[in-house]
């Protein structure tokens, strides 16, 4: 086996051979550099493309992610992060003109396969998003409802002791313990972003998918959120799309750069910060692109 | 120039223009508060107006006489049936306590006129007593009977004395019988139950209400049951579930142009679809109640789907992100969020169709019925019909009754826009 799989030639579309520059680019991103399987991949992703109509936004990506790994994925704003991790929780099924090819498997199963229940793939796939969404609902509630709506308590004690759970281990506890029965809109960014994923990890998720959860945060909050991403690695398997390059150093084990729909580079975090392989990891990880 | 420089012109620039700006907004703030202010004043004069004519309507005028429950005079036997009693003379009855009242009237003509007086609601009114209680026979009461509505009227200031005799409808002979039954202190006028208890009537002094405002409230209760929940489903359907086709697209179109029709054609679609082909009965609360939801159905959807956009896409992620199904992402946090507009939008087209009278005219709403309706199957008219039918007529009477019917519509109105508004409020508090 070669140490990369080399990418298919990308599919022609008529954006893309249209226009010189991609043309070149196609050149350039021939193949991924670095090691894309893992030994005990969780979810394992093979020939992605995705389009929005005619627009190509990830083209023939591939890539694994180990089981209790956190994954940084990384690269320059438009460049498909968000639209590739939301692939991996079919939420792009809500969005009318995205259209998502090839294999992507959660512990060797299909997650695009007919059989598979979107509903129960995102109760064991779980989302944060960049901006904090509480619903406008109490704390409790907020925390309580996914366990509800998959009927995971058998009775109140039990919910009670899955919302405790969840938010002490999103860090949330003792700021709003005093005030489980207040709306969940009435905390702090930080703390919003501390309940959804409370929210997220009360339905026990084996991925939990985060896109920018620190964008709208002030270094502190961001910090304890780092520690938290930290902390879930061991029950969790977590993969964080950023845009800032310290976070994804400190929190990942390793890091994937996208450029333009394509994946230029994955590697272990440390390799990728210090001696990147690809000319355009290393220009934007030196801050000459972006 | 230095930036410096450039810098102080900006200012200059800046400063020379601000009076113009300032002054363009004083200019609409002056033109908004005019408005606002011209606003009100139409809006009094039309209420002052309206009530100024219409609250007489809440009174009416009676006559005290004495009345010899005589079985003779009844022309039936000592102890009669009820189907004697409902037959007997009880014209006779006011007749001839009249006849005691002014012994020197003899003449067949004076007599008529005399009669005129007393409003044969009269004569209905004691059938009623005498039905319900036979054991007044025999005896001799002094009871308040309705007036005529040219007596009515004239209690109310609406005749005028000096007029020649040909010109107004009391003759000099009846006003002076009239100073005589005041004199006597048998004139009295006093709260119009009549006109709440009773449905419409070609006697200004008999006629009520009471049937348009039932009509008006089953057609409503029809249109709510019906538009509500088939508006909100549509809404919801379209908004949440149905994907962006040609279908949809043209089902939007159209919903929008049907908005827009003019509600008689609905109308003309009801006597169609409803009457002809379907057999319902005619002029019944239930067709005028499926003519408006047809009317207020677009209403209902626009509105409901316009509050569903409003609620944020990122409230349907975090559903959805957690594992909901799309229908519990409507029902548990859409839903909750639109529904405070959704309820706006359905009271507004509530409003509309509770004010309108032209479809049901269509419909047969219009018919002249005397019976209070029971049920939404019997027939009816409807608030707006009345007043149209009343402002119709030519007695002097129904003048103010038409103002009075006015009143009720707008408190109807009133009261169901504080219910809705009670409810959203309500409704938000949940959240
Ligand atoms: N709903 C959509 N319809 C059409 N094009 C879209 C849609 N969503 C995203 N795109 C396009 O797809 C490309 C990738 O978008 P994506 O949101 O995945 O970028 P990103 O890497 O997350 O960027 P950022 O860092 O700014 O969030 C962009 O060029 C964007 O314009
Ligand atoms: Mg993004």
């Amino acid at each position: 086996m070669p140490s990369s799989i080399a990418n298919a030639a990308p599919a022609a579309t008529a954006a893309n051979l249209n226009d010189q520059q991609t043309q070149d680019l196609h050149q350039k991103i021939a193949a991924t550099v670095g090691r894309i399987e893992v030994d005990d991949a969780k979810m394992s992703m093979r020939d992605v493309d995705v389009f929005y109509d005619d627009k190509h936004a990830i083209c023939a990506v591939n890539l694994d992610i180990a089981a209790h790994e956190v994954i940084a994925m990384i690269g320059p704003s438009g460049c498909g992060k968000s639209t590739f991790l939301r692939c991996m929780n079919r939420m792009n099924d809500t969005i009318e003109n995205c259209r998502v090819s090839g294999s992507l498997k959660l512990d060797g199963v299909d997650i695009y396969d007919k059989k598979q229940d979107v509903v129960q793939l995102r109760a064991r796939v779980g989302m944060v998003f960049q901006k904090p969404n509480p619903f406008p609902k109490s704390i409790y509630d907020n925390v309580a409802y996914g366990p509800r709506i998959h009927g995971l308590a058998a009775n109140r004690a039990e919910l009670e002791e899955i919302v405790v759970t969840s938010l002490e281990r999103s860090g949330l506890f003792a700021e709003v313990k005093d005030r489980l029965d207040k709306p969940g809109t009435g905390l702090s960014g930080g703390q919003q972003q501390r309940l959804c994923i409370a929210r997220a990890i009360a339905v026990n998720p084996e991925v939990i998918l985060m896109d920018e959860p620190c964008s709208a945060l002030d270094p502190i909050a961001t910090a304890r959120i780092e520690e938290l991403i930290d902390e879930l690695r061991k029950n969790y398997t977590i993969a964080i799309v950023t845009h800032s390059m310290q976070q994804a150093a400190r929190v990942s084990q390793r890091t994937a750069y996208f450029h333009l729909g394509y994946l230029v580079e994955v590697g272990e975090t440390a390799k990728i910060f210090t001696y990147p392989e690809h000319k355009l990891t290393e220009d934007y990880i030196t801050g000459r692109f972006g | 120039m230095s930036n410096a420089d450039e810098q102080a012109a900006v200012v200059d620039i800046v400063t020379a223009g601000l009076k113009r700006r300032y002054a363009a907004e004083r200019r609409f703030r002056l033109f908004g508060l005019l408005s606002v202010v011209l606003g009100f004043v139409f809006l009094f004069a039309l209420f002052a107006s309206i009530i100024s004519t219409g609250y007489p309507a809440f009174q009416s005028t009676y006559v005290q006489l004495d009345i010899d429950f005589d079985p003779a005079i009844l022309d039936i036997s000592a102890s009669p049936g009820s189907e004697e009693l409902s037959a007997a003379n009880y014209a006779g009855l006011v007749k001839h306590s009249l006849r005691e009242l002014f012994p020197a009237v003899k003449k067949r003509r004076e007599r008529r006129s005399l009669y005129q007086l007393v409003s044969i609601g009269a004569e209905y009114e004691l059938r009623n007593r005498l039905l319900t209680a036979p054991s007044f026979i025999g005896r001799k009461e002094a009871l308040w009977l309705p007036a005529n509505d040219d007596l009515d009227t004239f209690m109310k200031g609406g005749i005028d004395r000096q007029l020649p005799q040909e010109n107004r409808r009391l003759s000099d002979q009846q006003l002076t019988w009239i100073d005589a039954l005041l004199e006597a202190g048998r004139i009295e006028k006093r709260f119009n139950t009549v006109f709440f208890t009773s449905g419409d009537s070609r006697e200004p002094e008999l006629a009520g209400i009471k049937g348009a405002l039932l009509g008006s409230f089953y057609t409503l209760i029809v249109t709510l049951v019906l538009s509500f929940p088939i508006g909100i489903a549509a809404a919801i359907y379209l908004e949440e579930f149905a994907s962006r086709s040609r279908w949809t697209d043209v089902i939007e179109i159209n919903i929008n142009n049907l908005a827009a029709v003019p509600s008689i054609v609905f109308g003309l679609l009801g006597l169609a679809v409803f009457i002809n082909v379907f057999d319902l009965p005619r002029s019944a609360p239930l067709v005028g109640g499926l003519v408006l939801t047809l009317m207020t159905l677009p209403t209902i959807i626009i509105a409901s789907r316009a509050a569903l956009k409003s609620v944020p896409p990122s409230i349907r992620e975090a559903a959805l992100g957690v594992g909901a199904s799309r229908m519990q992402m409507v029902t548990h946090h859409v839903l909750p969020l639109a529904l405070p507009g959704m309820l706006t939008g359905t009271i507004i087209g509530m409003a509309r169709a509770l004010g309108e009278s032209a479809p049901l005219l269509m419909i047969g709403m219009v018919a002249f019925i005397v019976d209070v309706p029971q049920s939404i199957t019997e027939p009816a008219t409807a608030l707006p019909v009345q007043i149209y039918l009343w402002s119709d007529s030519p007695e002097r009477a129904f003048t103010e009754k038409t103002s009075a019917a006015i009143i009720v519509l707008l408190v109807f109105l009133v009261v169901m826009n504080s219910l809705a508004v009670y409810l959203r409020k309500r409704f938000e508090k949940r959240w």
